[in-house]
């Protein structure tokens, strides 16, 4: 700030040197990150025995041992699947739910909203002994879809929010008019009022991803070894003889793509996806 | 004003379905363990509110909680005014935009106990890039053991974390405000401070709501990360409310007072998103 003696200069966006806060912010960022992977392209040894800032003896062991066991990278396929599964059962339910609570007052329709909330708030650590046994009772432990349903407790009500905030920007005129244009329902939802909120619906797809990949707690005590997240997976690198550091950051690094992949896709959506949740 | 119509239920009734299938019976389990007692066998009888007079009681649950309310507070106060401080300074247009918010929300889509994990292996001294600088540096850290030190790489891997969502949140905020604004703030010579009073703080309102509420009740249900990094210590120094229900419910079988902690659980964090919620919106409706 001493720097500029008159404030005006500070809004100017040619003013290069504001741009060091995020800068560093990223640096704080990518620093474990880096670490990370350097630790993850090292053997064990060399990891144990020297601390360097890059691998000395580069090896991509780690990454080849994961890649050709299937218990490993079963793990990583039944992640996804689950998320994907997630994604879409959570998009498909919210949808029609948030054009009601966005078009239309009906009885409870407040009430009803902020209870959805609610199960946001939920703490995962209170639902881990039920649903165990409510899944039990179905036969749907070790399943994917077991995962899937149980990560809608907190994704459904994330994607109906955004959602709802995203229609209500769109003006109801634009209803009422492909109606009287003779549209039915599910061919003006489809055809003409989806690509209008495609945003909102890629930011929905967004969070749903991302709540799901993420959540360990629910997917592991879920799953037995059929559908076991790869996050869970990793555990088993700690064993009595130690941890095999080399795999477990190896492992961790492949957790980090699906996400940078996604992120990748939406970048150009985040910012005005994150404003049109509504309160 | 929206049209009053009830036939809106229909689209609402899966949602419904599913959220009572994956919500409303599991919480009733919870409710039905938490007013009875058993000795094994599937054989339970009532005890009424005595779990959860106990829990109220209980030395270990009030710790537990004064932990978990601090570290809320801790994170709250760093993350909100540093990712409001990142979202006024990053670059508004141009090619570096997307590469400065695909790199800020990583943290964000990595899963928890990997971020525990990374944030293990960089504290730790033999290995660990910052542990390793730190010991060079002749001063004693130590997450394992020491307990403020525990805490510290706690709080700094939950800003590590989360902070990018903060920034996001408030930046999608910022550039949502029409250059008008600022056009007549320049008009007017308005000064920085004043720019930032009148116009973008009033303006990032509604998001900053969103990132105070999340980061809550996030933060109040932390399990993951904590329970890699530190496994609830040293001692009891880092254990958290969740990590001290599943420990009880899973841990111990301890149904029943695992139970009743749980609901206690809930009907706090909904009645301070809450209190966060009517705070933060009540300007709104006194300007309707």
């Amino acid at each position: 700030m001493r720097a500029n003696p008159t404030s005006k200069g500070i809004r100017a966006s040619n003013v290069p040197w504001r741009y060091i806060v995020p800068a560093l912010y990223i640096l704080f960022l990518m620093v474990p990150l880096y670490w990370l992977l350097n630790m993850s392209f090292k053997t064990n040894q060399e990891i144990l025995s020297t601390f360097s800032l890059w691998p000395q003896q580069f090896t991509l062991e780690n990454y080849l041992l994961i890649l050709s066991d299937p218990s490993w990278y079963n793990g990583y396929i039944n992640s996804t699947i689950y998320v994907v599964l997630n994604t879409v059962i959570s998009l498909a339910v919210a949808l029609p739910a948030a054009y009601a609570f966005s078009r239309y007052r009906f009885l409870g329709d407040k009430h009803l909203f902020f209870w959805l909330l609610t199960n946001r708030m939920a703490p995962p650590a209170v639902f881990v002994l039920p649903f165990f046994q409510l899944y039990s009772a179905f036969g749907l432990i070790d399943t994917h879809i077991a995962v899937a349903l149980a990560h809608c407790l907190f994704n459904v009500p994330l994607a109906v929010w955004i959602l709802e905030g995203s229609m209500s920007g769109i003006p109801r005129e634009i209803d009422e008019t492909a109606y009287i244009d003779g549209y039915s329902f599910p061919q003006f939802f489809f055809k003409l009022f989806a690509p209008l909120i495609g945003s909102g619906i890629g930011i929905a797809a967004f969070f749903c991803f991302m709540f799901s990949w993420v959540e360990l707690l629910i997917a592991r005590t879920l799953t037995v070894t059929e559908a076991k997240p790869i996050a869970a997976v990793m555990t088993r690198t700690v064993s009595a003889s130690g941890v095999d550091w080399g795999v477990l950051t190896a492992a961790g690094a492949l957790t980090i793509i699906p996400g940078a992949v996604v992120i990748y896709f939406v970048r150009n959506h985040i910012a005005k996806g994150f404003a049109l949740g509504r309160v | 004003m929206k049209p009053l119509n009830n036939r809106a239920w229909f689209l609402v009734t899966p949602v419904l379905l599913l959220v009572a299938f994956s919500a409303v019976i599991p919480l009733m389990t919870v409710v039905n363990y938490s007013v009875q007692d058993s000795f094994g066998n599937n054989e339970f009888f009532w005890v009424g509110t005595e779990w959860f007079e106990e829990v109220l009681r209980s030395e270990r649950f009030h710790k537990a909680l004064m932990r978990n309310l601090t570290f809320s507070a801790i994170v709250l106060a760093i993350e909100i005014p540093l990712g409001i401080a990142i979202a006024l300074c990053m670059p508004t247009r141009g090619p570096w935009v997307s590469v400065c918010l695909v790199l800020m929300a990583m943290p964000l889509l990595i899963p928890w106990n990997v971020v525990g994990t990374i944030w293990q292996i960089f504290g730790r001294v033999d290995i660990g890039l910052l542990g390793h600088t730190l010991a060079e540096f002749g001063i004693d850290y130590n997450y394992s053991q020491n307990v403020v030190d525990a805490w510290i790489t706690v709080v700094m891997m939950d800003v590590w974390h989360w902070t990018s969502l903060v920034v996001l949140l408030c930046y999608s905020g910022l550039v949502a405000i029409p250059e008008m604004y600022y056009q007549a703030a320049r008009i007017d010579g308005a000064s920085r401070w004043a720019i930032f009073r009148a116009i973008q703080l009033p303006r990032m309102k509604r998001v900053l709501l969103i990132a105070v509420l999340l980061r809550f009740m996030d933060s109040f249900m932390i399990y993951t990360e904590p329970f890699v990094l530190t496994g609830g210590g040293p001692g009891n120094a880092t254990t958290f409310l969740s990590i001290d229900l599943v420990q009880m419910a899973v841990g111990q079988f301890d149904i029943g007072p695992a139970a009743a902690m749980s609901l206690i659980y809930f009907l706090i964090i909904l009645a301070l998103s809450w209190v966060f919620y009517s705070v933060m919106t009540r300007d709104d409706d006194q300007g309707n």
